[in-house]
């Protein structure tokens, strides 16, 4: 199934200066599924949004459909088909 | 001759060069927006490379080297530091990276938060965790300190196979096999934040440098304290006396002269700010025994603070002395910390200095 991923502008030179990218991964998959998939291409971009144990980093957010994982199952949440992925820096970031 | 001074500061990278040590040409800033709060020059390499412990407050840490003096960055596409999967535990910042010597080319180490330290045999472009450390019995024990829990120093022995490291608040701990076995030497140290005696290890140790006539003679700044060990660590005598505070932060030892070091004073654990508000380097010449207080060139009513690697000498001949401030201003000295002038001012809070001599 694919997915789109948005990335920041300070994020798309890890990803070949994209700021939009379709992923492909296989069904059923959530967050960690597709953040497999970017690491796959580009680990210096996955690093960025995950630290060594999987958890997205603190001052990052991820959106699945526009619904901020926290406040589901974290990269557990469950990714659907043509779903559209943001990731965002968070203001508590600065 | 040139000097090279690497300037870390919370907001980027400065490379500052000068031929003559007085007039100094400010190039940056790199790496900008992110913390550098690490810096390493291997000289041992041609050209020389600068490793840089870089700290996004977003996108997290990462270890990021150039080779051409700032023109370019590499990183390594892996991660260069990343923890194994079996410890559980993800990279938080980048403490300290310490090229080796010539006995060991190639060695760098690598000082991170949570407290580990790290060794690559590749010039710094990818790390393995030191287990002997990170599987200490002790580790569970050690105490964060205001900054952070971490392993902040790292002194590889140019002539055997021991290395000493600094721990906050861990204390001091030395290995004779090349960081297989571990003990703690802070013998003498002492730890005003735990009641009863001094312990056997959990100080609050801030910095600790050798002495030029090699690593059996060593020099700590404590959290309150200034010592000195002349047996490798196993124990340390006070040198604080003479000195208008034994509470700082960073320590600095000539690379020439034995006997000879420099400290920068605060007022006391509570109160970070120069002693009256005067920024003020000492040196001692006599191994701690008599104190010599610098003040040309330096600020009075001064109510900064220069963390433990804002600070660093270079290798030639007198020893330069430099210090940055959380305030944003570099000083240099030319006469081995007589006088000091201004490199910079004006940039983010200066959180490691590293000089060295460029052919």
């Amino acid at each position: 199934m694919s997915v789109t991923v948005r990335l920041p502008g300070a994020l798309a030179p890890l990803a070949d200066d994209a700021r939009v990218v379709a992923i492909e991964v296989p069904a059923p998959a959530d967050v960690s599924t597709v953040l497999d998939a970017l690491e796959l291409r580009w680990p210096a971009l996955a690093r960025r949004i995950r630290d060594e144990t999987g958890a997205v980093r603190r001052h990052v957010n991820v959106y699945v459909d526009g619904d901020d994982v926290r406040s589901r199952s974290a990269t557990s949440t469950p990714v659907p088909d043509g779903a559209v992925i943001d990731v965002l820096p968070a203001i508590s970031g600065g | 001759m040139s000097v090279l001074l690497a300037i870390g500061t919370r907001k980027g990278l400065w490379l500052a060069t000068s031929d003559d040590r007085r007039t100094w040409s400010l190039d940056g800033p790199h790496l900008l927006p992110d913390e550098v709060a690490a810096v390493g020059i291997d000289t041992r390499r041609d050209p020389v490379r600068i490793l840089a412990g870089v700290q996004s407050s977003h996108w997290g840490p990462t270890v990021l080297r150039t080779d051409d003096l700032g023109a370019s960055w590499q990183e390594t596409e892996q991660g260069a530091i990343r923890f194994p999967e079996d410890t559980g535990a993800a990279l938080a910042r980048v403490w300290q990276l310490q090229p080796d010597t010539d006995r060991r080319p190639g060695v760098v180490w690598a000082g991170c938060e949570p407290t580990s330290l790290w060794r690559s045999d590749d010039g710094g472009e990818t790390f393995e965790l030191v287990r002997g450390l990170w599987d200490h019995p002790h580790r569970t024990e050690w105490m964060p300190g205001a900054g952070g829990a971490a392993v902040h120093t790292v002194l590889p022995d140019p002539a055997s196979d021991r290395v000493v490291v600094a721990i906050s608040a861990g204390g001091v701990y030395a290995s004779a096999d090349g960081a297989t076995d571990w003990q703690p030497r802070n013998s003498g140290i002492s730890a005003v934040f735990m009641p009863g005696p001094a312990p056997e290890f959990g100080q609050c140790v801030h910095k600790v440098a050798p002495d030029a006539s090699g690593h059996e003679t060593l020099y700590a700044q404590n959290h309150h304290g200034v010592y000195r060990s002349d047996d490798g660590a196993a124990t340390w005598t006070s040198i604080a006396e003479g000195l208008p505070s034994d509470f700082g932060f960073p320590i600095l030892t000539s690379p020439r002269a034995s006997g000879t070091a420099w400290v920068v004073p605060i007022t006391s654990q509570m109160v970070h700010v120069p002693p009256d508000g005067r920024l003020r380097v000492h040196r001692t010449r006599d191994g701690g025994r008599t104190w010599v207080e610098a003040e040309q060139g330096l600020p009075d009513r001064s109510w900064t603070t220069v963390l433990r690697d804002a600070a660093c000498v270079d290798d030639a001949d007198p020893t330069g002395v430099y210090i940055g401030t959380r305030d944003g201003c570099v000083y240099g000295s030319d006469d081995e910390g007589s006088t000091f002038s201004t490199i910079a001012a004006h940039l983010p809070d200066v959180l490691s200095l590293r000089a060295v001599t460029l052919a």
